[in-house]
Formats: structure tokens, C-alpha cells, sequence
């Protein structure tokens, strides 16, 4: 098939070439003469300038500590970093910043919530209701929550489309179950679950969940309030924010109710050697000197995807991602794993004669950046009977000529080892 | 192989053969020749013992001691061509040293073929894991297969 070179349309809303060069990593050449076409988005996204230089300029003119310094440059540290947490909010429509806990990603984020929360809700003979298609770092926690307190994990299982069983869940949620935790978008197969059915089908029963968001923060707007959601995730680096910094969002009541995560500075209200009483939120929850310089950083990114016109921004990548299922479904010998009729950013598929290792290593010399192997979901992987997928992930950025160089790569991995 | 038995001069045959090469392509697609002539496993030998861990892959290296003439006999598999490619450089320049030679050999030649940038830069290729269960292998002595 030739390549079909027609550039990207643009919208009067929304401009991708525009977008493009706020990200200055994406105009470079990987190897000679080969530029960069990065479809790794699901793993991180690169970096806008606003949130480059807004990092700069922390370090050259605010740096300080947070929270107890009377001096001045402590003061202007303190109101960035809070103001930080003020777009978060407003990001995500938390009823209040008091709810939005800075963690060092989605991972620390449930760690957090089962070791503090599960803790409380979860006991022995109980069940944590998890599905087939989540990221090890939303089993794994709960896993070690449930040898702790002898109870068991549960798994609501996909079909072979990538969808969730939903029709499985009303009898998966017993007298038993004590959380549902979900991941909201597949990073494997781009699933959009129905995360307002999963949580009203559980509130119905009485079973607070907890929502993986690293996927879909990226990727839409999310309204925790409108979810009803008992916790929500996510990191920074996926949603055009600096790695290491992420957000955990959760009820006032169960915040105030968990016992800290960690102790130490910054957390508490007064300490004795006899006792030691704690700080409110969501400093309770933030113990130690903060990832100061990334919160503000994050804080940045949120208010560049606020800034988005989210319909412009959506309609693109959907057009994107069905452009890139066409052109790959022409590649001789190709099947796409993930066809869930809600699908978003995320093109997972194997050749059935080649690893998928050997095709990301020749896709690589090619400029084309994706991910190869089990993308941290290994029971999904092994439901699928695969050692695992070549994974293009398209953020706003991506368009139809990074498509177009991934179907020129996927020609030449064929040549070498079809 | 005549003369040129040690495991540098080996090495710095196949640097000489990748010289040949002027682009990765062709460098990648004799590297995937070079695995297509490895000594395969025999089913059986495709163990947990000989199984590599820390790759993308599935690899497999035996090796096993000629009691003769005290040298290794080394046999590998990789379902990806370009790991099982790595696995030929490596048997290529190991196979029927002796222990010792095995244990120390250098494998500083492997930045010199050309795919530098790609092979010690990944640590899921499986390079470093193969190296690593070789020499550990070398340096343990005969084992029971």
C-alpha cells in the first residue's frame, strides 16, 4: 500500500501543528536523517514548554521549602505549590484542594489507598474485586493487602474483544466484596471502561472503588464528583507533567478517617516522645519535604490540557488512532489485540510469525517509538495467549504522518523477518 | 577455524565480518543469519536451568563439559530472531574454550559491530542476562544435565 502522506486536517479549534511545537522533543532526530515519530505516549508523554520552563523557572527564582518558612521565598514556594494543588482540583473537579494529595504516581497512589484504606475496610474472609486487565501496580498492592489480612482477590474477566465482562459483575460483587479497584483506560488495549456503570453498580452494593486514571486523565476530562468515585489516580508524566509527581484524589470522609501513609515532617500537628498528633488534610498525607518542584510543574500541565479544547482535542486522536487500526489491519500478517467497540490512544497488535521484540528494535532504527512486551500486564497478556503486543500510543500531539512512518517501519520489520 | 582459536581473535573475526556492512539493516540481517546457524536445544534441554531470565524474549543457552578434551559445548534458542542473533555471537566466541576462557572472556568486541547503540543500551535484549549465565555457569563447573 503506498503511503498516504495527507497531512493531518486541522480544526479552527484546534491546531496540531501549533501543538506540536510547544513539545520541543518531538522535533528531533533519533538516529541520521531519521526523525522521531513517539508513539509511546501510554509510557510517558513528552513535555510542553510552558511546563519546561515553568520547572526553570521554580528552580532559578522560587526554590525554597514549603510550609513553615516565614521568609519570603518560602512564602512564594508555598502558594505555587498550593496553587498547584488548586489546578489539580479544578482538573479533576474535587470538591476541594484539601482532597488532592500529591503521591509520586498512580503507583504510590494506591499503594497509599490499600495500605492505609484497605486496611480499614478490608478483613479477613474478604473480597477485593479487581479485572483481568489491570496494570501490575493496580494488583500487586492489593495483592500484598490481601495476604496481610487473609483475604482473597477476585477478577472480573474480559472478552476476547478487550471489553470488561459486564454482565459478569452484578454476581462478582458478593456480601464478601470490600473495593472494587479498576483501571479506568486499558494501557494495553486502549479500553475506555464504563467506569460510571462499574461505580454505581458497586455503590449499589455498598463497595467503595477506587479508579486507575492513569490512562484516561490523559485523554479526557474527568469529573470525580460527577463518578462518584471513592478514590481516583493518576501521575504526572502521562498528562504532560514531570515524572515522579502524581495525584490521589479521595472522599473527605474516607481521607479523614485513613490513618497516615508514612510519618514524619510536614504531617503532623504537635510530637511528643509520648504521642504525636497529626496535621489535616492533605498535609497528613505528605510527610517529608514534597516533590515541590514537580507539583507546581504538574500543576502547569494541568492548567496547558484545561487550556485544551477537549471535543478538537478527542475528535483528533480518535481520528488518529481509527486512521492507524486501518493502516495496521493492511499490514500483512497483522492482528490487532483490543477491538472494544470504546477504545482510546492506544494500538496494541502482533505480528503472528514475528516477536514483537524484533519488531521494536527495527521500528527504532526506523524513528518510530513504541513499546514491546507485556506492558505490566501479565494475566492479560497470558488471557490472550501472547508473550506480548507492539504497543503505539498516540497522545494530542501524534498525527497522521506518525502513523504513517510506524506502516513504513512495520513494511521494513516484514521485509527482514517476514 | 585454525589458528585463530582465542576467544579475541574470534571476536575480532566477526568485527571484521560486521565491518563488511554499511548499514544497520544489513548488520541486523546478518546477525539474524549468524542465529539461524546456531546449535539449536535438544527439547529437553530447554529447561529452567538454561532458561535466561531478564529478557523480552524466551532464551535458552545449555552448555555441557567434553570430559575429552576439557572444553565447553555450548547450544542456544531465542523465539526473537535478533536475541537468538546475540546468542550466536555469544556461543560463536565461547563454544569449546575451556572453562576458565569462558569465565573471562571479554565481550567489549559486541560495541564494535556496529549496533552499539542498540545492544548495550537495552536491558531486556537479553545480551547482558546471556553474558552474565554463561560466565556464572563457566565459573560454577560441570553441572548435572
Amino acid at each position: 500500500m503506498p503511503a498516504t502522506t495527507q497531512p493531518t486536517p486541522s480544526t479552527a479549534s484546534f491546531d496540531v501543528e501549533a501543538l506540536r511545537e510547544e513539545f520541543p522533543a518531538l522535533s528531533q532526530d533519533v538516529y541520521e536523517d531519521t526523525p522521531l515519530a513517539y508513539l509511546d505516549n501510554a509510557a510517558t508523554s513528552q513535555k510542553p514548554t510552558p511546563v519546561i520552563e515553568r520547572l526553570n523557572r521554580f528552580y532559578g527564582e522560587e526554590n525554597s521549602n514549603v510550609h513553615r518558612g516565614v521568609h519570603r521565598l518560602s512564602q512564594d514556594a508555598t502558594e505555587a505549590y498550593e496553587g498547584a494543588r488548586t489546578s489539580l482540583a479544578h482538573l479533576l473537579n474535587a470538591p476541594h484542594k484539601d482532597q488532592v494529595i500529591f503521591t509520586r504516581g498512580t503507583t504510590e497512589g494506591l499503594n497509599l489507598i490499600a495500605s492505609t484504606f484497605g486496611e480499614m475496610v478490608v478483613g479477613e474472609g474478604d473480597e477485593i474485586l479487581l479485572t483481568e486487565m489491570e496494570h501490575h501496580s493496580n494488583i500487586v498492592p492489593w495483592q500484598m493487602l490481601a495476604e496481610q489480612v487473609g483475604a482473597s482477590i477476585e477478577v472480573l474477566p474480559v472478552t476476547d474483544r478487550g471489553a470488561l465482562r459486564m454482565d459478569l459483575l452484578p454476581e462478582m460483587l458478593t456480601d464478601d466484596t470490600a473495593l472494587l479497584a479498576f483501571t479506568h483506560v486499558s494501557n494495553t488495549l486502549g479500553t475506555v471502561n464504563p467506569a460510571q456503570d462499574l461505580i454505581d453498580v458497586a455503590h449499589a452494593e455498598g463497595v467503595p472503588v477506587v479508579v486507575d486514571g492513569a490512562q484516561s486523565a490523559p485523554h479526557m476530562p474527568v469529573d470525580v464528583q460527577a463518578l462518584d468515585a471513592d478514590f481516583f489516580v493518576f501521575s504526572g508524566h502521562k498528562m504532560f507533567g514531570p515524572t515522579g509527581i502524581g495525584v490521589c484524589y479521595g472522599k473527605r470522609e474516607h481521607l479523614e478517617a485513613m490513618p497516615p501513609y508514612q510519618g514524619g515532617g510536614d504531617m503532623i500537628d504537635q510530637v511528643s516522645f509520648e504521642e504525636t498528633t497529626y496535621d489535616g488534610l492533605p498535609h497528613k498525607f505528605e510527610a517529608g519535604t514534597p516533590n515541590i518542584a514537580d507539583a507546581i510543574g504538574l500543576g502547569e500541565a494541568a492548567e496547558y490540557v484545561m487550556d485544551l479544547e477537549w471535543e478538537a482535542v478527542q475528535a483528533h486522536e480518535d481520528a488518529v488512532l481509527e486512521y492507524a487500526t486501518e493502516r495496521v489491519e493492511a499490514v500483512e500478517g497483522t492482528r490487532i489485540i483490543g477491538t472494544a467497540s470504546d477504545k482510546t490512544s492506544v494500538l496494541s497488535f502482533v505480528f503472528d510469525d514475528i516477536h514483537p521484540y524484533d519488531a521494536g528494535t527495527v521500528l527504532d532504527r526506523e524513528g518510530v517509538a513504541v513499546r514491546t512486551g507485556h506492558h505490566c500486564t501479565q494475566p492479560l497478556l497470558k488471557r490472550y495467549d501472547l508473550p506480548g503486543t507492539i504497543r503505539a500510543s498516540f497522545a494530542a500531539y501524534n498525527t497522521r504522518e506518525d502513523v504513517d512512518c510506524l506502516i513504513d517501519g512495520l513494511h521494513k520489520v516484514r521485509q527482514m523477518f517476514g | 577455524m585454525s589458528d585463530t582459536n582465542t576467544v579475541s581473535d574470534r571476536a575480532q573475526q566477526i568485527v571484521d565480518e560486521f565491518s563488511l556492512f554499511d548499514d544497520w539493516m544489513n548488520r541486523y540481517q546478518y546477525l539474524i543469519e549468524l542465529g539461524d546457524d546456531i546449535p539449536l536445544l535438544e527439547e529437553d534441554q530447554k529447561s529452567d536451568d538454561n532458561y535466561v531470565h531478564g529478557c523480552q524474549s524466551d532464551v535458552w543457552i545449555h552448555s555441557e563439559l567434553n570430559e575429552n578434551d576439557e572444553v565447553l559445548h555450548f547450544r542456544g534458542d531465542s523465539n526473537a530472531k535478533i536475541t537468538k542473533g546475540l546468542a550466536a555471537l555469544i556461543i560463536r566466541v565461547l563454544d569449546e574454550q575451556p572453562p576458565e576462557a569462558v569465565a573471562d572472556a571479554d565481550f567489549g568486541f559486541l560495541d564494535d559491530i556496529g549496533l552499539h547503540d542498540h545492544l548495550s543500551s537495552q536491558r531486556n535484549n537479553g545480551l547482558k542476562a546471556m553474558i552474565e549465565a554463561v560466565q556464572e555457569r563457566a565459573k560454577a563447573g560441570p553441572q548435572e544435565t
